[in-house]
């Protein structure tokens, strides 16, 4: 089954709203899939400074002194703020690769969620009650957001199946079905030389669309290809750095609702997400038709 | 639930037969629409706050009306049996799944697979419906105001699918007898579907059947009417050889 939700803000004055209103959404939807939940939040940019999500099972002793371990190792300032399981290295945009290397280096337990200008990712096993309360994610502000509480089908209940999946910088995606020609678009994806973390589909399914990004589509083109090239159910919610976009399979079994006001775009597996929006009665609200490509850009 | 609780509820404030769901979970106002008995009193129902709730008013066999306030989400009204249900909002996906008699009127639109598998009574969608409206129809009838989507009446039986708007692509594939009748273009026919010409017997069931779904200004005449070639599902001795 699953559940998924996505909230695209057109309305700066909701910005602080941003993780409230994404808990909420995410939490209406928990029996949809108990198994994990996660989050993605795209901050606002700070123009000099780029964050990497972190993930480690032993936490107290994975981050214990890594932001002086880290900066020594790249001779550049490094911070870390920890949030449970979960930390956010801050540096300077050009380090990023190095500090993703260092920490491999220093850590090899840890395990990156993923980093970009403006996006934090958090998931993990439970609730999305447990998830959004562990991680605190009601507090955050932000411009958009998706995610995502699973129903495991394809791969293990673990922190690394667990949806968003992030494969490219501000990139993630949540997948509400399965697809079935995964291992073959990971094996041509790893002759172009991408990494995967997981045995998961739906990690397939962001990793086709960074590539296809980084051949120089834009997000609405990326995901039309996924019309053709992955095979399977699926209805994605994707997010990039100033992007929201949503698309469904030819056909759509998987059920999905939108809504859109002068304040915001939002996306829901069900209509049960968005009831607590604000003007949601006057909200134009439709069903995304099948195989057609929505997004939405700031 | 206690059956005690039931009754308290319905004894103290839903003596008028007024449900809040922001107050009372649903299972209370399920299982006070089953405990209904023939000629019982309390003909009229109202649900508020369904905020996209599940399976609102399934299984009534009662001939009571339900107005639902809002907008619901699966399985609003499955398997009616007899009672009247509005929606005043949306369904969400199989609104009226195996109705047996009665009707549905959703004043909004209807996601996936409205009116799957009904047997009977009347479902009427006055905005649009979405994918596989009337998938594996027994005997309903639905009438969609706007457009229905893609694979609708897949495998339909029997009954009657009125679609005042378009079709989506594979409108009745692999089709029996139930008979559609759409108004709009069609995306494109299913396997086995064809159209048909349109007998005086057609233009008078499908007149009886807009009037009975309230709707004026739209002449029978101005629809087309398809149904099954009968090449499929009847065994063809020239076929023989491939079994």
């Amino acid at each position: 089954m699953c559940g998924i939700v996505g909230l695209f803000l057109k309305d700066k004055a909701l910005e602080p709203q941003l993780g409230s209103m994404l808990s909420q959404m995410l939490i209406s939807l928990s029996d949809r899939g108990p198994d994990s939940a996660g989050i993605a939040i795209y901050g606002a940019p700070s123009g000099n400074e780029a964050k990497i999500t972190m993930q480690s099972a032993k936490p107290e002793q994975d981050f214990s002194n890594l932001d002086a371990e880290l900066a020594k190792a790249i001779g550049a300032p490094v911070s870390i703020a920890v949030k449970s399981t979960h930390a956010v290295v801050r540096t300077a945009p050009a380090k990023v690769d190095e500090v993703r290397e260092a920490i491999q280096a220093l850590r090899p337990d840890i395990r990156i969620m993923g980093a970009g200008e403006v996006v934090e990712i958090y998931k993990e096993v439970g609730l999305p009650e447990t998830v959004v309360d562990r991680f605190d994610v009601r507090s955050m502000t932000g411009t958009h957001g998706i995610g995502h509480t699973r129903m495991a089908t394809e791969s293990a209940v673990t922190t690394m199946g667990a949806h968003p999946f992030s494969t490219g910088a501000d990139q993630c995606l949540v997948h509400n079905g399965s697809l079935s020609n995964h291992n073959n678009v990971r094996r041509e994806l790893i002759r172009e030389g991408m990494k995967f973390e997981t045995e998961n589909d739906t990690e397939v399914a962001a990793a086709y669309l960074s590539s296809q990004m980084a051949h120089g589509k834009n997000l609405g083109e990326a995901l039309e290809g996924t019309l053709s090239d992955l095979d399977g159910f699926f209805t994605f919610v994707v997010g990039t750095k100033n992007g929201f976009g949503v698309v469904r399979d030819p056909i759509a079994c998987k059920p999905a609702v939108m809504a859109e006001t002068d304040q915001y775009v939002a996306f829901g597996s069900e209509y049960r997400a968005l009831t607590k929006l604000p003007g949601i009665d006057n909200a134009r609200v439709w069903e995304p038709e099948p195989a057609t490509v929505y997004f939405w850009e700031h | 639930m206690p059956a005690i609780n039931v009754s308290k509820a319905l004894d103290q404030s839903h003596a008028s037969g007024v449900f809040d769901l922001a107050e009372i979970p649903l299972r209370e106002l399920n299982q006070a629409l089953h405990d209904l008995t023939p000629g019982s009193n309390q003909t009229a129902w109202e649900v508020l706050n369904p905020k996209g709730s599940h399976s609102v008013a399934v299984g009534v066999d009662q001939p009571v009306t339900i107005d639902v306030r809002g907008s619901v989400g699966y399985y609003c009204g499955g398997m009616n049996d007899g009672s009247a249900i509005t929606v005043h909002g949306s369904a969400g996906p199989g609104v009226g799944e195996n109705m047996m008699s009665g009707s549905i009127t959703v004043k909004g639109d209807a996601s996936q697979y409205a009116g799957a598998t009904g047997r009977g009574g009347l479902l009427v969608i006055e905005g649009n419906a979405s994918s596989r409206c009337g998938i594996s129809m027994k005997g309903i009838d639905i009438v969609v105001h706007g457009n229905i989507g893609h694979m609708s009446a897949f495998m339909a039986q029997s009954g009657n699918l009125v679609v005042l708007g378009d079709a989506g692509d594979a409108l009745g594939d692999s089709i029996y007898e139930a008979r559609l009748f759409v108004r709009g273009k069609v995306g494109s026919l299913g396997a086995d579907c064809i159209a048909k010409e349109m007998r005086p017997e057609h233009l008078a069931l499908l007149q009886d059947l807009l009037d009975r779904a309230g709707v004026t200004g739209v002449k029978a005449a101005e629809f087309t009417r398809y149904g099954s070639a009968r090449t499929l599902y009847n065994f063809n001795i020239d076929n023989a050889d491939a079994y």
